[in-house]
């Protein structure tokens, strides 16, 4: 962290003095590639609803961590989003039911279940705000920390498994014919989306992390022809809205989550009007 | 309805024998008493009505459905039991959207390299080469959802030749394809069954293209109604049965 510090020191920028600012400016270096990256398979794979639900579930298994007087709610998170996500793999599986209607269904559950566990015997709802608004500019170092390990976790995943995943999302048909067992791909990319929400959800917060999992790859299909492109312009326009949000945060004294997602808005509609012509 | 025995079959090699296969899926007598012998290098067509499982059939014989009876594969020359199946899925398209090129695909199918990274020099390569035995070496850089139907089935195909298979099944190539491009299609399964002396099981709602290429027909509706070359099988009562029953297009 100090040889970070020292950099951000020896950088001409005024914004840069603050050490919130250089957390925040690191942090952001972390989940721009973190968030570009997962974005790609959750937009290919019509996931984005989901990811959103998987957050709500996150706070939900940090209010029954938290009322269970655990000191870390963050691994009673982690174990309710796994279950979550688990269950609504095996519910989807076995419903004829269309995705979106089974996800609002769970959705709704968490919420509730989260809300009714926090206020239970007359509990203030207050705490737990900073989970569902968040704010970059307090990230921790330790916080800082966990997203570094989690970018490392996801990078290893995407190198040995994206070939298979895509081939999964894109085309289930040929990929069981090619001996991809379907079922399991889609488990354990949905379980590994919910670990990677659920860790990044407290130091984030669920506006920047939802707008970081879905725009940066809805922007870039607009835009690309192969997948080469697809995950460079995710990942760039991640970290220039990142980058983006956080000088206009600082200069307007706005929520840097909102300035991000705002910021990834404008992306999408700047790509929208280039998008591609058929072919 | 039974085969004649293998002594008979005119010193073809057989690749793929079928015996009294039967499929049940829970209470449900999908499949009863099939048999049918697939000879090396020949074209067999498997038609029947909607439901009358002949994709149940396909997956029996590719493994992935449970059976009674038996499913027995043969080289001529080699001593190996299990022969390389090629499988062309039925289909439907790909999402428009999907920013993935036709190369991104063969990468994704075939390489341990991750396809985001881009493709390697040989990769490319082989992929070309692959898209040349269905003529489709220009459709390397198109993205999957903006492919024709024809082109599409091109495409599955080229893929389910990588490695050269002695067997090469497909599943209903000739739905969502023009006339122009099932003529293309079948011309282009024609030429590759003879340059590498492949067999080829397919399943078909379009019987016009069956006199000229089909070696032999197989009708089935849970069981085999009828089969022969592809005339006999055509004009035959069973036939006309099946398909004006079940609102069929003969």
């Amino acid at each position: 962290m100090s040889l970070w510090y020292a950099l951000c020191e020896a950088l001409p920028v005024e914004m840069l003095r603050w050490d919130f600012m250089k957390n925040a400016l690191l942090a952001m270096l972390l989940m721009a590639p973190l968030f570009g990256l997962l974005s790609t398979m959750i937009v290919t794979g019509r996931m984005s609803f989901f990811s959103d639900a998987l957050g709500h579930s996150a706070f939900t298994g940090i209010a029954i961590g938290a009322i269970c007087g655990l000191t870390a709610p963050i691994g009673a998170a982690v174990a309710f989003s796994i279950f979550f996500a688990l269950l609504f793999s095996y519910v989807r599986s076995r419903s004829s039911q269309s995705a979106d209607t089974l996800i609002g269904v769970f959705s709704s559950t968490a919420v509730a279940l989260g809300i009714f566990v926090a206020t239970l015997g007359g509990g203030s709802f207050t705490k737990y705000n900073k989970f569902l608004i968040g704010d970059i500019l307090s990230v921790s170092p330790q916080e800082i920390g966990l997203l570094a390990a989690v970018l490392l976790g996801v990078v290893i995943f995407w190198c040995l498994g994206a070939n298979r995943l895509t081939l999964t999302v894109i085309h289930p048909q040929l990929a069981a014919s090619r001996g991809i067992p379907v079922g399991l791909e889609q488990t354990v990319f949905t379980v590994a989306v919910a670990v990677v929400v659920t860790l990044s959800i407290s130091s984030v917060g669920l506006l920047i992390l939802n707008s970081l999992l879905v725009l940066p790859g809805a922007s870039a299909r607009n835009v690309s022809r192969n997948l080469k492109q697809y995950h460079v312009f995710s990942v760039v326009l991640a970290l220039a809205a990142g980058l983006g949000g956080l000088t206009v945060s600082y200069y307007f004294g706005c929520s840097a989550g909102a300035a991000i997602s705002l910021i990834l808005a404008v992306f999408f509609g700047i790509t929208f009007c280039l998008r591609r012509k058929a072919g | 309805m039974k085969f004649p025995p293998s002594s008979a079959d005119h010193g073809h090699a057989c690749v793929l024998r079928v015996e009294n296969l039967s499929v049940n899926i829970g209470s449900d007598c999908i499949l009863k008493n099939v048999n049918l012998h697939v000879h090396c290098g020949q074209l067999v067509a498997l038609i029947g009505p909607n439901g009358a499982g002949k994709s149940t059939f396909l997956k029996a014989v590719l493994g992935q459905r449970e059976y009674e009876g038996v499913i027995a594969f043969s080289q001529p020359g080699q001593r190996s039991r299990k022969p390389r199946i090629g499988y062309v899925p039925q289909s439907p398209a790909f999402d428009p959207s999907d920013p993935v090129s036709v190369a991104d695909l063969f990468a994704c199918c075939m390489s341990r390299r991750p396809a985001f990274l881009g493709l390697g020099k040989s990769m490319r390569q082989t992929v070309l080469e692959c898209l040349e035995r269905v003529h489709g070496v220009e459709l390397i850089d198109k993205r999957v959802g903006t492919l024709s139907g024809g082109e599409l089935q091109r495409v599955l195909l080229a893929l389910a030749l990588e490695p050269m298979p002695n067997i090469l099944i497909l599943d209903e190539p000739l739905s969502g394809v023009d006339i122009e491009g099932m003529e293309n299609l079948m011309d282009m399964l024609d030429e590759i069954r003879k340059t590498y002396d492949l067999s080829i099981l397919m399943t078909t709602h379009d019987f016009s293209m069956l006199p000229r290429y089909a070696d032999q027909v197989v009708l089935i509706d849970h069981a085999v109604l009828v089969h022969g070359d592809p005339e006999t099988v055509l004009a035959s009562a069973e036939f006309a049965r099946a398909f004006q029953m079940k609102g069929g297009k003969p």
